[in-house]
């Protein structure tokens, strides 16, 4: 296990960093050869191919050695039906690696009408014939050469580089489609590496977009299929180093290219977390976090990305913009991070970030909570954030999703166990009158002072009773945590047997939480109806953040495509309706996925005609040449 | 069955559905057991059922009552206390007690009346299964028109007979003020509405909010009468927009995923109230709405009324009817508990639905034979109906003619096809007893015989007896218009202008329903589809050419041009008297109450002189109408200053629609006209 590695330290903060560890590895379990120092390091020398993959590092130069090329996470992981008509999960990378999950399929085939006889299966084998050969600008290839920074044409990392995670990227990847791809795959070490790289870019004319963790849903990643020039991915995968930890201030200054759970792994072996935490954090990075204005979360008590970034570094066209402090907040004009927060690579390439940490907390809890119906779950929300007790993590799951949940449910290995379980259900449902096709769950996290997170932990529950919610446990809320990290996973299950899904967000006001729950999964089921989907569709929502003014609101949606010619393409128009649907409710174009080009027909609305010739202005500036080319965002 | 849409989106319906005779089944079980059945609606799935004291909470709660309360307060110098307590006081009066029980009696004693009354109630089925499952899925406002009291509570009988949530009913108040049942029709699911809300913003507010908050939950379906009003002459009324925007704004606002409107025509062989009507049109007082007077109405209970059709239409989506003309983003940046004035895009497509929706019923009432004897009855010369009778043979033959036009023109027609035609006939005309006799192969206008009179009749007192006849069949003829009036003002232009130029005609053909605004109900913005409809109905029935730049009588179709002229004869020739009046004799300033009495003098000279043909000009219900239209066109303008609701007549704008009208002045200079809603 990835905390044993670094053990051994006596004193109280390295004690409380292993169990911290111990409980991110609950989720995020990963092989024991990590290098677990944190270097203050100068900017090394370009390494050779087997250098960057024996260093051990969570995401080589090679990302096909250890991740899928047309689905979701590592190789070794993912679910399976097996004969006996159970589920298993492969791997053992996580809590649920190895166990068998007897509920999954009969939810599965009862859900979408699927059956595990009707199978759709992936391409196994990346075809590079498949591949349109690289169009080469020679002279930034030549120069490129001379700077010493790695880089490639190879077909299958240029492939790897092309997409995000939208449905629409990775089903035709499935079927062994590919489309335009990047015609180079640089991999910078550091920021020097990074300015050279957009010199050069200028200089020659190549397109350059900006690759993190590749774990975008936005279609940001997607090549614009307008672009002539040669494009070139400047993949910062490598730039994954924690350059300096500020004790006297709790800042760190980290690379841009660090993955989410290489941070937070290193950080706690000094004590210290960012408490920064994604669903994607397991592969997203912190330059795409700043890049699309993510959230994690955890943000009840460490902030959504805006609020823990100190200082920023990019690196744009015409040189690299930063501030000149770390003073905590300025009156200097409009605060210039927040041109870079949000611009998703069309502006330039963050490089290093000093960003809070906290020390890694003394203790956590998840817990649950059941309500008789989603309205009530919904409005004991709104009390906590109106007493602004808001634990680490709150979310409401919907009656669909606390059933998907629940089909997630490992085997129970005693009876006595299972006796428990139908003894809570018959308390929920017959004594205390909970409709089982109504009811809803809360889940929670605390976090903190062992003896805060009790008090705190009653609050919450003593209000959650005002509103019928009866406490259903730690097993439950840590189960919905689980189902977000394995959701992804579970998707490709479904594209195994004709069901597509996708999730997507959104921020609204409290007063229409409801309204948009409710008018988006049923605007789902009449466009599905309408389209010709056979299967009626899975159409499900959680409330996942709450902020003073309104709430964050995550869908998914899957359907059987079985009998539709263009099943990409329904889909499409019912994703396209459905967001339709959230803005007439009042709801945002997002709340944290960010735009990209999936959503960026619906921008000028959101900000307005003067707010677009604002922001292209700046782009202007910056890069008048679009050298960052993958026309994200206007 | 099919459906087709037209361009609007809206379906219209062949009529081959099944209609079932729903009074049947109770000839042959137990009332009482019908009563008393079990009662096992689906419910909606929206959310769990809410009680009447539970959804007075939700109303006197509600953040938009408080804010409202707020600005009365300040306003009136009051306390919000104060404020919130005439609010319940208000609440109070207004609201529906629906219970299981009452709805049961009421159900025993609709099915011992209507048995009486007549010898079945139709209903179609198909449209009973698809208002079910609608129920389900949505809020459900049933639109019913209206045409008689019976309308009141059929649907909730029938509803109910069917395992379908009873409906919650705006209703007057001046029901809910009749003692006993006032509070039995509570019971059954009335709530009340005053007459005149006027600016009463408070009562305004909470009626709203009530009204919204039954939509919103959705556990009812609600139903409401679009044209505010009973209709006494048959035909549609000019919805009323009020109640229509309250219903319709929780969708607007989001705040629900859709509301299905469920219209539904009710059609009446022979309407209980007909002789009531016809006076209260001459101008003979209505008797005042009471119990007694209720109890006395039960003579009325001795005649057959024939048969009724509840014709329940096909459940139209909100959401799919507002695509593209609602914007519902406009509501994103105000608490959608402010009050506001709605905006005028929510005023346009409330207005447009509204009137939709009358259409909708008009189309799927179904007319009867005798619909189509009043039609032509009322062609003949009046002293052949008084005097000499009309010949039955004649009168036969022309409405089997009659029958072939109005079915090509798209009308469900209930003519039992096992019976032979003429029995069809006879037994119609037998069935109206009270309207027409047949003596000796010829059919006459009853005239009321009053006994023991004291003094020979005077000739107006004659013209009044007669009038009383001729409005009530003008009142079964009215049930035909829906179908025949889009051609018959074609006709009425070809005639008029004597031209053949399609803009020409179609000049014209927007002057007449502009003129008739009031009388034939068109939806605002679809002149051209109406007139793409005459035009095509024409040629479907063989009596025009139509061509691109042409529309040209035919050869044979001259029986079916004039018959449709002959059908807007009437109108005309009442609107031309009170133009005249109005032009001529009238003075400048004048109000309703002097303008009523003044114009049935002169038609009732003009009638007694010969000169005028039609007693329709005599319906009150024609020369309020027309003052109504006068106004939209500006010829006429009501003066704010006084309470007595005085009228300043431009003489010279009336006079010149009199020409237009009359065919005086060319349709070319039509198109100065102002008309606002081309």
């Amino acid at each position: 296990m990835a905390a044993n590695g670094s053990g051994g330290g006596g004193s109280d903060r390295q004690r409380v960093a292993q169990q911290r560890l111990r409980i991110i590895a609950g989720h995020l379990r990963r092989p024991a050869d990590d290098d677990s120092d944190v270097r203050a390091a100068e900017c090394k020398a370009p390494q050779s191919e087997s250098d960057a993959s024996a260093e051990g590092k969570t995401v080589p130069r090679r990302r096909q050695e250890i991740m899928k090329w047309n689905g979701w996470g590592y190789n070794d992981t993912r679910f399976l039906f097996n004969k006996k008509g159970q589920t298993e999960f492969t791997g053992k990378r996580y809590r649920l690696s190895g166990m068998i999950l007897p509920g999954l399929q009969d939810w599965f085939e009862n859900t979408f009408g699927a059956s595990v006889h009707h199978k759709s299966p992936a391409t196994t084998i990346l075809n590079s014939s498949a591949v349109q050969p690289p169009t080469l600008n020679e002279a930034f290839v030549e120069e490129l050469k001379s700077t010493g920074v790695p880089f490639s044409h190879d077909a299958e990392d240029r492939v790897f580089r092309a997409n995000g995670h939208c449905l629409h990227e990775i089903f035709p990847l499935r079927e062994g489609k590919i489309g335009r791809v990047p015609d180079t795959v640089v991999w910078p070490n550091c920021h020097n590496d990074v300015v050279k790289i957009v010199e050069l870019a200028c200089k020659h004319n190549v397109c350059l977009i900006p690759f993190g963790g590749g774990t975008s849903v936005s279609s940001a990643l997607e090549c614009p299929p307008e672009e002539t020039r040669s494009i070139v991915s400047l993949d910062t995968s490598q730039m994954n180093r924690i350059l300096w930890i500020d004790e006297k201030n709790l800042t760190a200054h980290v690379e841009a290219g660090i993955i989410g759970q290489d941070l937070e792994r290193l950080l706690n072996e000094s004590g210290y977390c960012t408490g920064h935490e994604p669903d994607s954090m397991e592969f997203s990075s912190l330059g795409g976090w700043v890049a699309t204005r993510a959230s994690g979360m955890k943000k009840n008590i460490y902030g959504n990305i805006e609020d823990l970034v100190v200082h920023l570094k990019m690196v744009t066209p015409q040189g690299v913009i930063e501030k000149s402090c770390q003073g905590p907040r300025m009156s200097t004009g409009p605060d210039i991070h927040h041109f870079i927060l949000g611009s998703e690579g069309t502006l330039g390439v963050v490089t290093e970030v000093t960003m809070k940490i906290r020390p890694v907390p003394e203790y956590q809890k998840y817990g649950s909570v059941v309500f008789p119906d989603f309205e009530q779950g919904v409005a004991c929300l709104r009390e906590v954030a109106r007493q602004r007790c808001a634990p680490a993590s709150i979310r409401l799951m919907d009656n669909k999703q606390f059933q998907f949940g629940h089909a997630l449910k490992p085997q129970v290995s005693s009876i006595f166990t299972s006796f428990l379980d139908g003894l809570k259900k018959f308390y929920i449902t017959k004594f205390k009158g909970f409709d089982p096709n109504r009811l809803c769950v809360a889940t929670l996290l605390f976090e903190g002072d062992r003896e805060k997170v009790l008090q705190h932990e009653k609050q919450v529950y003593d209000i959650a009773a005002k509103f019928g919610g009866l406490a259903a446990g730690e097993d439950n809320g840590q189960r919905g945590y689980m189902l977000t990290f394995v959701i992804a996973y579970l998707r490709d299950l479904g594209l195994d047997y004709y069901v597509i899904a996708e999730s997507f967000e959104t921020s609204v006001p409290w007063d229409r939480v409801l309204d948009v729950c409710r008018n988006v999964k049923a605007r789902i089921v009449r466009e599905c109806k309408e389209k010709g989907v056979q299967f009626s569709p899975l159409s499900t929502c959680r409330v996942t953040q709450t902020y003073d003014a309104g709430a964050c609101v995550y869908f998914y949606f899957a359907f059987n495509y079985r009998g539709l010619s263009d099943p990409i393409h329904v889909f499409e128009q019912v994703e396209h309706a459905a967001r339709e649907e959230i803005l007439a409710n009042g709801g945002s174009l997002s709340h944290h996925h960010g735009v990209g080009k999936l959503r960026k027909q619906w921008m000028r609305d959101t900000v307005s005609n003067v707010g677009i010739g604002m922001l292209k202005s700046v782009k202007d500036y910056l890069d008048p040449n679009n050298i960052f080319g993958n026309r994200n965002l206007y | 069955m099919t459906h087709t849409y037209t361009a609007s989106g809206r379906a219209r319906m062949d009529h081959e559905e099944e209609f079932v005779d729903i009074l049947e089944e109770r000839r042959r079980s137990c009332d009482l057991g019908h009563a008393l059945r079990t009662f096992k609606p689906h419910p909606y799935q929206g959310g769990p059922p809410c009680s009447t004291a539970e959804l007075n909470k939700a109303v006197l709660e509600s953040q938009y009552l408080r804010y409202v309360a707020k600005e009365i307060a300040m306003e009136t110098g009051s306390s919000v206390v104060k404020v919130r307590e005439e609010a319940r006081r208000l609440l109070e009066e207004m609201s529906h007690n629906l219970q299981l029980s009452s709805i049961r009696l009421m159900g025993y004693t609709f099915t011992k009346v209507a048995k009486r009354l007549f010898s079945s109630i139709y209903v179609n089925m198909e449209g009973l299964s698809t208002l079910q499952k609608a129920i389900q899925e949505t809020p459900v406002i049933l639109m019913p028109n209206h045409k008689s009291y019976v309308d009141f509570l059929v649907i909730s009988y029938i509803l109910f007979t069917y395992d379908i949530p009873v409906p919650v009913i705006a209703s007057g108040i001046h029901l809910a003020g009749l003692k006993m049942v006032g509070e039995i029709l509570r019971r059954s699911g009335a709530f009340s509405i005053r007459r005149a809300i006027g600016s009463d913003k408070l009562y305004w507010a909470v009626l709203s909010e009530y009204v919204k908050t039954i939509v919103r939950k959705g556990f009812a379906p609600m139903e409401f009468y679009v044209e505010g009003l009973r209709s006494r002459t048959l035909k549609s009324l000019m919805p009323k927009l009020g109640m229509m925007h309250m219903v319709l704004e929780p969708y607007f606002k989001s705040e629900v995923f859709d509301i299905t409107l469920v219209p539904i025509s009710i059609s009446y062989d022979r309407l209980l109230e007909e002789s009531l009507l016809a006076n209260e049109l001459l101008g003979v007082p209505k008797p005042k709405e009471t119990t007694t007077g209720l109890l006395k109405s039960t003579k009325i209970l001795q005649e057959d009324y024939g048969s009724m059709h509840v014709n329940f239409g096909r459940p139209m989506s909100v959401r799919q009817m507002c695509e593209g003309k609602i914007n519902r983003c406009q509501y994103n940046l105000t608490p959608r508990d402010l009050p506001q004035k709605p905006t005028a895009e929510a005023q346009a497509c409330v207005s447009w639905l509204a009137h939709l929706m009358v259409r909708v019923q008009d189309e799927g009432s179904v007319i009867s034979p005798w619909t189509l004897m009043a039609c032509l009855l009322l062609q003949a010369p009046i002293t052949a109906l008084t005097e000499e009778g009309l010949l039955w043979h004649q009168l036969t033959g022309k409405t089997l003619w009659l029958r072939k036009l109005v079915l090509d023109c798209g009308a469900r027609l209930n003519w039992p096809a096992q019976t032979p035609d003429s029995d069809v006939m006879s037994s119609a005309v037998a069935l109206h007893c009270s309207v027409v006799h047949r003596k000796a192969g010829r059919v006459y206008l009853v005239q009321e015989e009053e006994p023991a009179r004291r003094h020979p009749i005077s000739p107006r007192e004659s013209v009044m007896r007669t009038a009383s006849g001729v409005l009530m069949l003008a009142s079964y003829r009215n049930q035909s218009l829906p179908f025949f009036v889009r051609p018959a003002l074609l006709a009425t232009a070809l005639h008029i202008t004597q031209s053949t130029q399609r803009d020409e005609l179609f000049a014209f053909f927007c002057f007449l329903q502009e003129l008739f605004s009031y009388e034939f109900i068109s939806i605002p913005g679809e002149l051209s589809q109406d007139f793409e409809e005459a035009c095509s109905l024409l040629k479907k029935c063989g009596a025009a050419h139509i061509s691109q730049q042409e529309v040209t009588p035919s050869e044979g179709g001259m029986e079916t041009l004039s018959f449709l002229q002959a059908l807007i004869q009437p109108f005309i020739d009442s609107y031309q008297v009170m133009l005249r009046y109005l032009s001529e004799e009238g003075d400048q300033v004048l109000t309703e109450k002097q303008f009523l009495p003044a114009v049935r003098n002169l038609a009732t000279r003009l009638i007694l002189s010969g000169e005028l043909d039609t007693y329709e000009a005599l319906s009150s219900d024609t020369q309020k109408n027309l003052l109504l239209a006068l106004r939209r066109l500006e010829a006429v303008t009501k003066s704010r200053a006084s309470e007595e609701n005085e009228f300043n007549v431009n003489k010279a704008a009336v006079r010149s629609i009199g020409d237009v009208l009359s065919g005086k002045i060319p349709p070319q200079m039509l198109q100065t006209t102002p008309d606002a809603r081309l």
